[in-house]
């Protein structure tokens, strides 16, 4: 059995292994010291988990928006993505 | 909360996630590889980075299907939730009724999608159909292969006889839980019945209702087996959902690079509708205003 | 409205709601020269010859078998992880619990089509194509997070004080999961049965995709009847009639249990 067929490439891996590790760290931190729910700017009480989650799938909401509808180069819908992720596990 | 706190129970959930990971984590890896890639023959893939997203973003057939399926799912909720709610108050209230009612309106809920689709195309046929005969013996003419008003119509209604029964039994559901007491209050304050509908049921049954319509929306924005099997897309692209397209572009066609990508976008725009169905779902269970 | 007015609203209701099935009853008891030639309401000269066709012949009859096991397999399956998975969201508080359930719960939602391409390399490549249990396996992808939600508001309705009293009288918790939680939630055991069942047995597009010859499924034998040349109005609808039979048969048993299915908002 092989993984030819899942056509890896290096970006791909990265952004996978990233989101891996994003998403074990933070297991890790709650295990450790669990947090409790706080109501920020979004609309309903979040753990930093959630936070994750929400700044996560949002930022690509952001990047597609950007891609469908600007011609503008991509690397700064990503600046803004990391940006929303940042300010979201912050205050969200 | 009152749970026991224990993380112990994660090897409980460990077989759950094996499975689930195996059926649903590998193959969107899968897809995210494919959507950034051109792959020319089986091995040989050339990295194309965003393209295929501009091009599906862009693809105007994407945005017509897209349209299409809001407003499929829009006017199969406005038919399906007043025509629901209706029925579930005309269901009896005690006696062998209740039985009878519940397995009938069940029975089209539980019938495979594409016999679904068969059933209806049958149905319709103007030649050998019950309905297309009929309506066509009144003088208009009737063909849901070619005229795409006729195929709106027919797809439209396939869909309502489908789904309605669902909304009706979890509207019924809804008013069960409502006690006799306000009823009787109502009677006491001389309450028209449209008031006491208005005023009493309407407001109880808001958490099932909402439940309805989530579901009515979701399971209306995936819709593949049904159109599929009775019009196949036509005439034309006319009833093309967004399922449907999907399907031709990355099977039929084998394009597996726009397909990954047109398969991402759609799987995030669903993402975000079973968000917000969750957090709606959470407060109903525990009794809060919606 | 007023009592009489419901009632005969009702009757029109359901009589449109049969009205399309017995049309389908209607065909498959006719030849299909006979359909084709007359419009009837009922069936003049009924005839069985459509029925004995799909039970004598192993192209129609093998296509009910494939489904029916890679639909108990799955069914199987499905139960025997999500049972102590649904116990654990039901009973613990555990980190990452509710994104967990979450994420289960996108599966179900999320659009079969879009995983047909990578399950067809995935089971490709592991040698899995056109066996039952490559369908029984895929239909996990959205019948187990059914199972775990199903189960798991079953599960809670049942006093936390019965697991306790049991672990002081010390009972571990695989016997006491076994001997008395289970029977405890049999209804809802019976409930999530039916509904995998149901949703595995209703499924298209992985059976259609994944399987070839070996495994095809009902759906898929009569989807392709569909675009055959020289289609048989009469068998198509005889085997369309013969899928409800299962689900007809079934709802009689959970009629009871499944209003409170629905009424949880959890299929």
């Amino acid at each position: 059995m092989t993984l030819e067929w899942m056509y890896w490439t290096l970006p791909t891996a990265i952004f996978c292994i990233a989101i891996f590790l994003a998403l074990t760290g933070m297991t890790i931190w709650q295990t450790v010291s669990p947090s409790v729910e706080r109501r920020g700017f979004l609309p309903i009480p979040t753990t930093p988990g959630d936070r994750l989650f929400i700044g996560l799938v949002s930022a690509l909401y952001i990047q597609l928006a950007w891609l469908g509808l600007t011609d503008l180069s991509l690397w700064i819908a990503l600046l803004v993505g990391v940006g929303w992720i940042v300010a979201v596990m912050l205050w969200g | 909360m009152n749970k026991w706190g224990d993380n112990k129970a994660w090897f409980l959930v460990i077989p759950v996630l094996v499975f689930v990971a195996f059926s649903a984590i590998i193959p969107l890896m899968t897809v995210i590889n494919y959507s950034l890639q051109d792959i020319l023959a089986p091995g040989k893939a050339l990295f194309v980075g965003t393209e295929w997203y501009k091009k599906v973003l862009h693809d105007y057939r994407l945005h017509d299907a897209l349209w299409r399926q809001f407003l499929f799912s829009a006017l199969v909720l406005l038919i399906e939730m007043p025509l629901g709610i209706l029925i579930a108050l005309a269901m009896p209230k005690k006696g062998w009724g209740i039985s009878f009612s519940l397995v009938t309106l069940a029975l089209p809920l539980l019938i495979p999608w594409n016999t679904i689709g068969t059933i209806w195309m049958i149905f319709v046929r103007p030649d050998i159909g019950l309905f297309g005969a009929a309506i066509n013996n009144l003088g208009v003419a009737f063909d849901h292969t070619r005229r795409p008003l006729d195929a709106w119509v027919t797809v439209i209604l396939m869909e309502v006889w489908h789904w309605t029964p669902l909304v009706a039994l979890l509207a019924y559901a809804g008013l069960r839980a409502i006690p006799e007491v306000y009823y009787q209050a109502a009677k006491i304050d001389g309450a028209s019945s449209w008031k006491t509908f208005y005023y009493i049921q309407l407001p109880k049954m808001r958490g099932v209702l909402t439940i309805a319509l989530l579901l009515r929306f979701m399971d209306s924005f995936l819709i593949y087996a049904e159109p599929f099997v009775l019009t196949g897309g036509g005439p034309g692209n006319t009833t093309t959902f967004l399922s449907i397209y999907l399907v031709k572009i990355a099977v039929l066609q084998m394009d597996l690079g726009p397909g990954g990508a047109f398969s991402l976008i759609y799987f995030l725009i669903v993402l975000l509708l079973s968000f917000i169905f969750y957090q709606v779902l959470q407060r109903v269970g525990k009794g809060e205003k919606v | 409205m007023k009592g009489k007015k419901k009632t005969i609203f009702l009757a029109i209701y359901f009589g449109l709601l049969f009205l399309p099935i017995y049309w389908m009853i209607n065909m498959s008891l006719r030849t299909n020269a006979d359909i084709l030639g007359t419009l009837t309401l009922y069936p003049e000269d009924p005839t069985f010859r459509n029925y004995v066709k799909i039970f004598t012949d192993s192209s129609w009859y093998s296509g009910y078998i494939n489904s029916i096991i890679y639909v108990t397999i799955n069914t199987l399956i499905s139960l025997t992880v999500a049972l102590p998975a649904a116990y654990a969201f039901s009973r613990y508080q555990f980190v990452g619990d509710k994104q967990i359930f979450f994420w289960l719960l996108t599966n179900r939602m999320a659009p079969s089509a879009v995983f047909l391409i990578p399950f067809f390399q995935l089971y490709s490549t592991i040698g899995l194509m056109d066996t039952h249990i490559a369908v029984a396996l895929a239909h996990c992808l959205f019948n187990v997070p059914l199972a775990v939600w199903i189960l798991e508001g079953f599960m809670s309705g049942i006093p936390r004080e019965i697991d306790e009293t049991a672990f002081i009288d010390g009972y571990s918790l695989p016997r006491f999961f076994i001997t008395i939680f289970i029977p405890l939630i049999r209804a809802g055991v019976g409930v999530t049965a039916f509904f995998c069942f149901m949703f595995s047995w209703v499924e298209l597009l992985f059976a259609r995709t994944l399987t070839v010859t070996n495994a095809k499924p009902i759906s898929a034998v009569m989807t392709r009847t569909i675009s055959a040349t020289g289609l048989d109005w009469g068998l198509l609808a005889t085997a369309g009639v013969l899928t409800i039979v299962p689900g007809a048969l079934v709802i009689w048993f959970v009629r009871n249990h499944m209003a409170k299915g629905f009424a949880l908002g959890r299929v």
